[in-house]
């Protein structure tokens, strides 16, 4: 396999923006590349102008494409002390003001996280007063996150992680095994919207008082950062939490002057300005 | 050593380590002077779900402060940086950090082969790759693509690893530039460091 060259990353962009309507421009280049590298190999194809063809005649093609390339490596309470603080601090912060609130999560994958803050509010008994919106890029993940079907191989380490958490019961409380795979309790995401949403070129579509987004920029360049974090900033109450992965920042940011730093060590953000 | 090699112009050291480089990198980070200005890119296995400790352990002997460093950080003219728990460290064009939590490589994440390819990538040759002990492959494609770009390999002498499954692995795909023991990798290091006070 030769080697993928910058103008071969941007001959694959060029071709997706004309024919697909979606932009990977801004994507971070180490990662984007390998993600390129991967479908090359996946779907046998002789080199990236093979590829290119490809993504410009078939449709459907397309859509297998934009779930490979897409990350979505997950796990539920990942990072359990982040999952403790949103418990034990934020959360209640958020309700000293607000009898009901809003979350988005943006980015949500296969819905691992959806699953754990949902789990998370539902142990605090709040979870009917909650309204969290889902949204990811790829419809197919979108599906899965809502079918909340995770192998078994998996829970081992999500129970691990819900132990850390301290959870007030056992993760199995909230799965019954079927076939080698956990299926998760449907009351769970009973209330919880599902839907498309592109960061790169999505528009605001409602205001949240959280919004979690961990993991998900860090395959974006700084230029994308910065738009992201403008559509958050737009998409946020004033005082509302933003909360990202644990080794993401965004003191670099342009707009950082708008958020205060509430827990450096699990990266939650407070907007402060509008 | 080689004279060629000995100059004044590399952008990087990138170093790779499994089973048995604890005490190697502790006894190199300990050796460096403070002002050692070849930034240093270490990508050690750990366990990936404990998220602090490592660094603060590494950090007891040495005179230089080792960070990890978070997504799209510059990387600095002597810096040291360790890849952190359950994610992949790769070097992006314009000399900074790119964290990725994709799937793991190797069985490993961080994965080295991440570290070294994407670093050999930017910095081509002027790069130093240096493999330690291990019990696993991780590295050896990432010295590979090291030595094809043009950069230094360098790989801990089998006969001192306490488990020579990877610097082996390196050796039996690319062509390595050094085979060194512990006190010949910091000779190596200190040697450099010469060139860049002269």
């Amino acid at each position: 396999m030769q080697e993928i060259e910058i103008a071969d990353l941007r001959k694959i962009t060029e071709i997706i923006q004309s024919s697909h309507d979606y932009d990977f421009t801004n994507y971070a280049m180490s990662s984007f590349k390998r993600r390129i590298q991967r479908v090359i190999e996946l779907y046998k194809l002789s080199s990236v102008d093979a590829l290119v063809k490809r993504l410009e005649a078939d449709q459907n093609f397309f859509k297998e494409f934009l779930s490979e390339i897409t990350v979505n490596v997950t796990e539920m309470f990942r990072d359990p002390t982040f999952w403790r603080e949103l418990r034990d601090d934020i959360i209640p912060n958020i309700l000293l003001n607000n009898d009901t609130f809003s979350i988005w999560h943006a980015g949500c994958s296969s819905g691992e996280e959806v699953f754990s803050i949902a789990i998370l509010l539902k142990e605090m008994g709040i979870l009917d007063r909650v309204k969290i919106v889902a949204t990811d890029i790829d419809h197919v993940i979108l599906y899965r996150a809502r079918q909340g079907m995770y192998s078994m191989k998996n829970m081992e380490l999500n129970g691990k992680n819900y132990i850390q958490f301290q959870g007030k019961s056992s993760l199995t409380d909230y799965y019954r095994e079927e076939g080698g795979k956990a299926i998760m309790n449907k009351d769970l995401v009973e209330n919880v919207e599902f839907r498309e949403h592109n960061l790169v070129i999505g528009d605001p579509f409602s205001k949240f008082d959280l919004v979690l987004c961990r993991n998900v920029m860090i395959y974006f360049n700084q230029t994308l950062q910065n738009q992201v974090l403008k559509l958050f900033h737009a998409s946020m109450h004033k005082y509302a939490y933003l909360a990202i992965g644990a080794k993401e920042s965004l003191i670099w940011c342009e707009i950082a002057n708008k958020f205060i730093v509430v827990n450096n060590e699990e990266k939650i953000y407070k907007k402060i300005k509008d | 050593m080689n004279q060629e090699h000995l100059h004044s112009q590399y952008k990087a050291i990138v170093i790779g380590g499994s089973a048995g480089s604890f005490q190697v990198i502790s006894a190199i980070l300990q050796a460096l002077p403070e002002k050692f200005p070849i930034p240093i890119i270490m990508c050690l296995h750990r366990l990936k779900h404990v998220r602090t400790g490592f660094v603060e352990a590494l950090n007891i002997k040495s005179a230089k402060v080792i960070e990890e460093p978070e997504d799209k950080e510059s990387i600095r003219r002597g810096g040291i940086y360790l890849a952190p728990a359950n994610y992949h460290l790769a070097v992006e064009l314009g000399n900074t950090f790119t964290m990725s939590t994709e799937e793991m490589v190797n069985n490993s994440r961080p994965a080295i082969d991440i570290t070294f390819q994407t670093a050999a990538y930017v910095f081509r040759n002027k790069l130093i790759g240096v493999l330690l002990s291990g019990a696993n492959k991780d590295g050896a494609i990432g010295m590979k693509y090291i030595h094809e770009r043009g950069g230094i390999t360098l790989i801990q002498d089998p006969a001192e690893c306490l488990i020579d499954t990877m610097p082996k692995a390196a050796l039996d795909i690319t062509s390595v530039d050094y085979t060194y023991k512990t006190n010949q990798i910091i000779n190596f290091l200190l040697t450099l460091h010469k060139q860049y006070v002269a």
